[in-house]
């Protein structure tokens, strides 16, 4: 305390922060990426281990052996499916109720806010098949689920074949102590968000379904299968869910542990774990993997059919099997032993998984990062902007003491410098209100005048709403009485530089990628913003550093990384349709990166805007 | 003056009604935050079906209001519900008016009787910004979030916070009588305004020019007559209630949940972690602790300010409000709202940038890592206690900065304002 009360040694530090303001504000960006790539450095990672006693120490036999008998059942179940044009319900129906389950049907139907042009699909009606396995040896108060999903064409029959094969095998067996839910849902996760929220009595999403006939005890942990071949060369591990939401890292050493007894090939975001972390190529491939793990994570959407049931509080993972050109190939049984496997650990669970990590990033399967490790990345991109702010604070000296006291920056007491500051903060997050409302709710009508598709419309309505936003310091400044003070930018711009910290470190906090993605692209030109700059030049920087132009990056970055790159133009129509899933996501399942990117990021970022353009 | 002020009511009342009608009033009376245990709507709906059905609302462990209070809402509940909630903000707005009214008058007096060096005479504030002090008292209180929030949320701290802003309001108008008993209902709520008992007396003494002398019996009479005021009217409202009721139920259920802190939800305070995590056998002594934690500080406070009354008042209304059992956020605001009463002292705050850093960060921190804690499940409590640590330091910075503001201006008026050390170089004062 000696620091907060002594005034010369007070004086002392804040003349070293303000004099050496910029300098350490650019070693500090630097840090901040150094520390970020480092991450990916095998030394400096941990490596994984299995924390929950539960599952460590018990030993499991596994021995499913009836791979035939899922084949056959795929075959079958393909046929059906043909048949039926969709869901076989009847035949699946009886399928399971042959193998002994307790068997129910969900029915559910959702509207599309707009037609979605890459699943091809506006009214979805569909169907929800699930049996229940009863627990012979315990109070059924507790469940697993493993669920396949109904998928057009000729996908993921093996894993319904392997399914049901799986539940008449379970059936047999007396081991079990929690209910067993074998799950096959239409169309993907808009069936699994219809289960999952009549499983649990919510409406969050206005989905309509029929209510669940039959029910389990309380969901502890679930496996999404998808497997489309009747041979594989390796398994992938897909983690990543709604919002950025990861499943407990116990879930993932799980996998890893009997992948290695099971010799299965084991992958994760499709890329094998290399051993030679020491050369170049080592290195890189590790910070490839890290890096896809941090752009799907950002995205916010739920890159499997487990992610919808994080925000129930159950850990959960996608296992897909995929058919590479590699020699050595594994059989349906194989897997079926894997989730045997899986599952009969799960099965010895006493309480949730949350030994382990919730918060972590994953260079291999083997090795991880922990929230420890990482944050302290963003933390130095966040202690940036809080410098810059202290800088502007000591600048403006006594008379600014007023702006920023009490709680929101929108309340200050009266007087004519209050204007200047609260009507660009207005006017910008009005634009963000827009930018979030306009573009489901105008579609008609820009349909009617302009011959585009619905997808089309709201896409880009929204890239008009936002590039029109450029245009409001010219407004913004009408509207003001009087010529902008120096005084006035600095305290405008020191409310923005706050609300950009607090933002940002609840945003990194809740989805670490996120937060770093848009720290690292906004903090440099808003900590350097000033009306003094160059203004064609800095125009030019900030456009090019704004949320939408990350998004293109990454866009570019994500196809680079996953070994397609795409053209200019063709990286401009993922782009487009990355917007739409982006409001879809966000209408269908309640993914939060759309209304934060609109409603708070782009405001704030149009405040930097407006001081630029401060006249 | 009347113009500024009826269009801010007109907006805070906005404010509210459209909160009420909107979806978020219902979100918002859930939040840890903003309503406990002590003053939870919820509670009160629950006591009053309990009252009407027959059953004593102490019944169960629900419901913790005091007597009065429930015979209150019983009488108001069915038709003026939301008037009743906004109707504490007015009384608090027009008696914090008045009381800067009133410091302003002692202002004029300080500055007339010219026992201060002359250069001093920028420290004392000119009448015309003492003019705009009421409003802005008026505007952080009603225009404040946390209020909003706790007003939105029905909680009933908002009455408790009227109670002790008319209280104050009687006590600078002088009047002995309605002071003690404001008094004594403010300590029947909720047992801690007690140490606001101490400023008040102070207050009275140095109003009608009677020294604090131990030996002077004019001292002890009016001590012993403040004295009985506040007692005698304690005892006939606890007599009231009980007749009210017909028993003594209220008396473990509202003053014994208060002392020995048994719900332990989380919220913006210090206990709930603490005493999650206590062995159960050294539980007493810490209660103990930390209970005397709160009413320690009134005496050293007292006597270091006992020339300065109504800053000492503000410094208790902090304390409790930071380290009381079942803290929200409209205790925070009714301290805030007197920050601006004290804008003359702006110039000697040493860390209101660091300060309002914190409390803004902690303030958007609080519903996030409660999100990742009980919903997404990722978190634990001890990132949520963190913030509560770091908000709770953030409100102990401000008020010891205020403080050492207080003191340091006091200093400057009568030893002036351009200090100089022996040996004439200028000199700096450290607080040590």
């Amino acid at each position: 305390m000696g620091l907060l009360s002594d005034p010369n040694r007070r004086k002392a530090l804040t003349n070293l922060l303000t004099r050496l303001n910029a300098p350490i504000c650019m070693v500090c960006y630097l840090a901040a990426i150094v520390w970020f790539m480092g991450l990916a450095f095998e030394p400096f990672t941990l490596r994984t281990y299995m924390s929950e006693n539960a599952m460590g120490s018990t030993m499991v036999e596994e021995r499913f052996s009836s791979g035939e008998r899922a084949l056959s059942l795929a075959k079958e179940f393909d046929a059906h499916k043909r048949k039926a044009g969709g869901m076989p319900m009847e035949w699946l129906v009886k399928a399971m109720q042959a193998r002994g389950l307790e068997v129910f049907t969900q029915s559910f139907s959702r509207k599309l806010p707009f037609p979605d042009e890459n699943k091809e699909r506006y009214m979805v009606r569909g169907t929800n098949v699930y049996g229940i396995l009863r627990a012979p040896r315990a109070p059924r108060t507790e469940a697993l689920v493993i669920t396949a999903p109904c998928s057009p064409g000729n996908s993921n029959n093996q894993a319904v074949g392997l399914l049901l094969a799986l539940a008449q095998y379970f059936r047999n067996q007396i081991f079990w102590a929690k209910d067993i839910i074998f799950l096959v849902n239409e169309h993907d996760l808009i069936g699994m968000q219809a289960w999952l929220e009549g499983y649990h009595h919510t409406n969050i999403t206005g989905m309509e379904y029929s209510p669940l006939q039959g029910r389990a005890g309380s969901i502890q942990a679930a496996l999404s299968l998808e497997l489309s071949s009747d041979v594989i060369t390796s398994l992938d591990l897909i983690l990543e869910g709604l919002n950025g939401q990861l499943p407990n890292l116990d879930l993932a050493n799980l996998f890893y542990a009997f992948c290695q007894k099971l010799g299965v090939l084991c992958t994760i975001q499709g890329k094998l774990q290399r051993n030679d972390w020491d050369t170049a190529e080592g290195y890189t491939h590790a910070a490839q993997t890290m890096m896809l793990m941090v752009l799907k994570q950002a995205c916010g959407r739920s890159w499997g059919d487990h992610g919808l049931f994080l925000r129930y509080h159950i850990e959960a993972a996608s296992i897909r099997g995929i058919n590479g050109f590699r020699h050595y190939k594994m059989d349906v049984a194989t897997i079926g032993r894997l989730l045997e496997g899986m599952v009969r650990k799960l099965n010895n669970l006493l309480e949730r998984l949350h030994q382990s990590y919730f918060f972590y990033l994953l260079p291999s399967l083997s090795r991880f990062v922990s929230i420890g490790y990482y944050m302290p990345a963003f933390g130095l991109l966040a202690v940036i902007l809080l410098l810059r702010a202290l800088d502007l604070w000591v600048n403006l000296g006594a008379p600014a003491l007023e702006a920023v006291d009490g709680v929101t920056e929108a309340e200050q007491p009266s007087g004519p410098g209050v204007l200047t500051v609260l009507t660009p903060v207005v006017i910008s997050h009005l634009t963000g209100v827009a930018l979030y409302l306009l573009p489901v709710h105008l579609q008609e009508m820009a349909v009617e005048h302009f011959p585009v598709s619905e997808t089309e419309a709201v896409v880009l309505t929204a890239v008009a709403i936002y590039t029109a936003g450029l245009a409001l310091p010219h407004n913004t400044q009408r509207l003001l009485s009087g010529e902008g003070t120096e005084q006035g930018w600095k305290v405008l711009k020191l409310t923005a530089l706050l609300y950009l910290a607090v933002l940002l470190g609840c945003t990194a906090l809740i989805n670490f990628s996120l937060g770093f993605i848009l720290a690292v692209t906004l903090v440099p030109i808003t900590a350097s913003m000033t009306p003094h700059m160059p203004k064609a030049l800095s125009a030019l920087a900030m456009v090019l550093l704004s949320p939408a132009f990350t998004i293109l990056y990454c866009v570019f970055i994500y196809q680079e990384l996953i070994e397609a790159p795409v053209s200019v133009s063709e990286g401009w129509m993922l782009f487009l349709s990355v917007i739409s899933q982006g409001i879809l996501d966000h209408a269908l399942y309640g993914s939060l990166v759309y209304p934060l990117l609109a409603l708070f990021i782009y405001p704030c970022w149009l405040m930097f805007w407006n001081i630029l353009f401060w006249s | 003056m009347a113009a500024p002020l009826t269009l801010l009511l007109i907006v805070a009342v906005t404010i509210r009604a459209v909160l009420f009608r909107s979806s978020l009033a219902e979100l918002i009376s859930e939040r840890v935050e903003v309503v406990s245990p002590l003053n939870a709507w919820k509670r009160v709906v629950e006591g009053l079906a309990l009252l009407d059905l027959g059953v004593s609302p102490y019944s169960g462990d629900v419901f913790h209001e005091t007597p009065l209070m429930i015979y209150l809402f019983h009488f108001t509940v069915d038709y003026a519900e939301i008037v009743f909630m906004v109707s504490p903000y007015f009384v608090d707005c027009l008696s914090c008016f008045l009381a800067s009214l009133d410091r302003f008058r002692k202002q004029k007096y300080a500055l007339e009787s010219d026992r201060y060096p002359a250069d001093c005479l920028e420290l004392l504030r000119s009448p015309k910004e003492m003019f705009y002090i009421p409003l802005k008292v008026a505007m952080f209180y009603l225009l404040n979030p946390f209020t909003i929030l706790s007003c939105v949320a029905k909680s009933t701290c908002g009455l408790n916070n009227a109670i002790i802003a008319l209280f104050i309001f009687c006590t600078l108008k002088g009047s002995a009588l309605l002071s003690g008993i404001l008094l004594a209902l403010a300590t029947y709520q909720s047992i801690y305004p007690l140490t606001l008992f101490a400023p008040a007396l102070l207050f009275f003494l140095q109003r009608l020019y009677i020294p604090v002398n131990l030996r002077r019996s004019s001292f002890w009479c009016f001590t012993l007559q403040y004295a009985f005021i506040y007692v005698g009217s304690l005892v006939v409202i606890t007599g009231l209630s009980f007749f009210l009721l017909g028993s003594w139920d209220f008396i473990p259920s509202v003053y014994g949940f208060i002392f020995s802190v048994p719900d332990l939800t989380p919220n913006i305070g210090l206990f709930w972690y603490f005493f999650a995590e206590m062995f159960e056998h050294f539980r007493l002594f810490f209660i103990c602790v930390f209970q005397i934690n709160v009413f320690f500080y009134t005496i050293p406070l007292s006597i270091k300010l006992k020339e300065h009354p109504v800053f000492l008042i503000f410094m208790q209304i902090a304390i409790i409000s930071i380290f009381k059992s079942y803290p929200t956020v409209g205790d925070v605001a009714l301290y805030m709202a007197f920050l601006p009463a004290w804008s003359h002292l702006y110039r000697f705050l040493r860390n209101i940038f660091l300060v309002s850093c914190v409390l803004l960060a902690c303030s958007a921190l609080f519903p996030v890592l409660w999100h990742l804690w009980i919903y997404a499940g990722s978190a634990n409590s001890n990132f949520y206690y963190a913030i509560t640590l770091l908000f709770n330091f953030g409100q102990i910075l401000l008020v010891s900065d205020y403080f050492y503001a207080y003191l340091r201006r006091e200093h400057h008026l009568t030893h002036g304002l351009y200090l100089k050390k022996k040996d004439g170089t200028e000199a700096t004062l450290v607080l040590k």
